[in-house]
């Protein structure tokens, strides 16, 4: 099956197919990294826009290098040191590159739906990096090509997705992508940061970390926004890092031999995870941030390269 | 200076009367109604044959605006809305800019509407100082100079103390306090409702229970002062329940809800439209479902739209970051003739004692009413036209409505304001 939609906004919105067809394209771009010369003329004559109003290392440099492997022409946006300073609102910012003919704009902003928005509003195509706490598909498309490599599979994993849920847009991307790839999901924090209904999710949900982690094939921590502690969300950092920390006493206590550990970065380290646990040998942490780049590549091949490109 | 209405139903529920009839106006208030009128010499005579005749329509919750954000609204376009959408009389909320918090204020929004208003205009003043929640303003003082109700509307006065005294404070002026009912120590940085919408589009959400929560309190200080106590934009289930406690155990407090949470649930706002963001949030069709039924059995008193215009650059964009509030005054009755009329969830007579004779003695208004003698205030509907609602059209200064593109059949079709007709 082919791919005909013109943005990749959510996991929500796709269905089986298209995750799968969005991972394997993922995984036949891999190689590309391997190589002496690393480039294909795929995206030649293409021009990719990345529009960040939100900080971002691995998200922004992974599509920056994925455009250029595939000979696209990448350009990145800023708002600091742009025209957001000068009071420019975020449509019009958009709007004002959109008349610069850009294929694709790759957008990450701290709204919720602001995707959603340019998709409707320009008529180029649009990929979420990442829109407030609501999704951010690459990064789960990533995390679905590492289980699959490391695991062989999807059908039947069971994932724990284990800390700040109510604010993470890379738990609700992955609940949707791997609960349509027949994969259990456990979801798990303190109450405070459980969103409400996440049960509708189609999502167990575990109180305890010990409980949580019990015979899962995949551990996924967040990152714990500092910031939650002024909301009255979590007492201390300390307390949390007591309670949710992953450390390997509490992996070999409770967890599988052959578990895997995912984070999505950047890690906090001490708090939810251990730098045992982060470096360790369960640790798949720099592979997701390796598949990244293929996924991004995969991405930007099927939205930008389907009307004509030179193929890979 | 007389006007004929000849041949309409006539629904006046003040004075029990479903019947067709003709209705006399002379000089500006109501002569009589009954069969057969002959039309006095010089009468001007309007066939209302197939429509309904009610008393003017009274919107006890919209925000004109003026002074201050006058490109949101005026009082001039936003009397003109609410003509065009079928009401003879709107009470209008002090967050203006300087807030309506002092007599001058109050005496510049009565100029202006004596001026350039197409409805009547009755202000609502401030319970505190410039809004702030911190010390009372000069409520005597807003009284007097013709302040019907006393409400810091859009904030939520969360010191209790401070509430009871304004409660204490106003009771010999004889006018309501209104309260805007969020606790917001529940809902810091809200955007939508706190449900399972918000989890999946992930958006920050208010918990029906920062507005429950306030409504306990106020009934209850409403038990404690005597007060009357008015509830703005009830939109939950729980609220409807604390109200309806609250009439039961002979409470003075009364409730209004919105059209846009009559019709509308927080499924609305999976397109992260910003003009499907208000305060307070689009609920669930549980809760919509129990405003209904509060609506027709009376535990709410009254229909009010809560018309807050927004310029567009605050209503487009980012959803979180949008401004709160839509505009209701033109969509508002045919909303509510379409959506709880037609299909039979509130009987006509009803609806129409909740937009005319109930508003009418919450604020112990002139109006509300066809008795002989009253003023001349009159809305007559037609149950048949059909209307795309198209914003473009309206009167109106501003568009933020979720409204737009909606096919309603039923609507305004004169608005008499003191015998004079406003509308087209």
């Amino acid at each position: 099956m082919g791919w005909t939609r013109k943005d990749l906004l959510t996991m929500r919105e796709l269905d089986a197919g298209e995750i799968t067809l969005l991972v394997d394209t993922a995984a036949s771009l891999q190689e590309i990294a391997t190589r002496e010369i690393k480039k294909v003329p795929a995206l030649r004559g293409k021009t990719i826009v990345n529009l960040f109003y939100e900080a971002s290392t691995r998200t922004r440099t992974s599509f920056e290098i994925a455009g250029k492997w595939l000979s696209a022409d990448v350009v990145n946006f800023s708002a600091s040191g742009s025209s957001v300073g000068k009071g420019e609102s975020f449509v019009d910012t958009a709007k004002n590159i959109a008349a610069m003919s850009p294929d694709v704009v790759v957008v990450r902003h701290s709204s919720s739906g602001a995707a959603e928005l340019l998709a409707r509003e320009l008529s180029c195509s649009i990929v979420n990096a990442g829109d407030g706490a609501h999704e951010h598909p690459t990064q789960a498309l990533l995390d679905l090509l590492t289980i699959r490599e490391k695991k062989g599979h999807f059908e039947g994993l069971h994932v724990a997705i284990v800390g700040d849920i109510a604010h993470s847009r890379v738990a609700r991307s992955n609940i949707h992508g791997m609960r349509k790839l027949g994969m259990t999901v456990t979801v798990a924090g303190p109450p405070t940061l459980i969103p409400p209904f996440v049960q509708e999710l189609g999502v167990k949900v575990a109180y305890r970390l010990e409980d949580a982690i019990r015979d899962v094939d995949v551990i996924m921590m967040l990152r714990l926004q500092q910031e939650r502690m002024t909301g009255g969300l979590i007492p201390s950092l300390r307390e949390y890092a007591r309670y949710w920390g992953l450390s390997l006493d509490k992996l070999a206590a409770h967890a599988r031999p052959d578990v895997l550990i995912m984070h999505p970065g950047p890690v906090n380290r001490g708090i939810e995870l251990s730098p045992e646990v982060a470096d360790g040998p369960y640790s798949v942490i720099l592979d997701q941030v390796t598949k990244g780049v293929a996924v991004r590549m995969g991405v930007l091949l099927l939205l930008a390269g389907s009307k004509g490109g030179d193929g890979a | 200076m007389s006007l004929l209405i000849t041949g309409g139903r006539v629904i006046d529920p003040a004075n029990g009367v479903d019947a067709v009839q003709d209705l006399l106006i002379a000089d500006g208030k109501i002569e009589k109604a009954g069969k057969g009128l002959a039309a006095p010499p010089g009468a001007e005579v309007v066939d209302a044959t197939g429509k309904v005749v009610c008393p003017g329509f009274i919107d006890v919750h919209v925000h004109l605006r003026e002074p201050g954000y006058e490109y949101k609204e005026t009082v001039r376009t936003g009397t003109r809305a609410a003509a065009a959408g079928g009401y003879t009389a709107v009470a209008c909320m002090a967050n203006t800019n300087p807030v309506n918090d002092n007599g001058a204020v109050t005496d510049y929004i009565l100029a202006k509407a004596k001026v350039e208003g197409a409805v009547r205009v009755y202000p609502i003043g401030a319970v505190t100082r410039n809004l702030k929640g911190e010390e009372l303003a000069e409520l005597a003082e807003l009284a007097e100079a013709g302040c019907v109700a006393f409400s810091d509307d859009g904030k939520c006065v969360l010191n209790a103390g401070l509430y009871r005294r304004a409660m204490e404070y106003t009771l010999p002026f004889g006018v309501p306090i209104i309260s805007h009912a969020e606790d917001t120590s529940l809902c810091h940085g809200w955007a939508m409702n706190e449900g399972v919408v918000s989890t999946e589009i992930g958006l920050p959400g208010a918990p029906a229970a920062a507005e429950d929560v306030m409504v306990a309190r106020d009934v209850l200080l409403a038990e404690l002062t005597g007060a009357h106590v008015h509830i703005a934009h009830l939109s939950t289930a729980g609220a409807v329940r604390l109200v309806r406690d609250g009439k039961a155990r002979g409470v003075r407090v009364t409730a209004e809800v919105t059209p846009h949470h009559l019709v509308l649930t927080e499924e609305a706002v999976r397109t992260y439209d910003p003009n499907t963001k208000m305060a307070p949030p689009l609920r669930t069709k549980r809760d919509t479902e129990a405003l209904v039924e509060a609506l027709a059995d009376g535990t709410i008193d009254c229909v009010a739209t809560d018309h807050a215009p927004h310029a567009l650059a605050e209503k487009e964009g980012e959803f979180d970051r949008a401004a709160f509030g839509v505009v209701g005054l033109e969509t508002a009755v045919a909303l509510l003739l379409d959506r709880l009329v037609r299909p039979g969830l509130v009987p006509l007579p009803t609806l129409v004692s909740r937009l005319s004779r109930d508003p009418a003695r919450l604020l112990d208004l002139p109006g509300g009413s066809l008795t002989p003698g009253g003023p001349a205030d009159v809305t007559i509907l037609d149950l048949e036209q059909t209307l795309t609602v198209d914003a473009a059209r309206f009167q109106s200064k501003s568009r933020n409505t979720p409204f737009g593109g909606w096919m309603l059949t039923g609507g305004p079709w004169l608005t008499i304001v003191g015998g004079k007709v406003v509308r087209p």
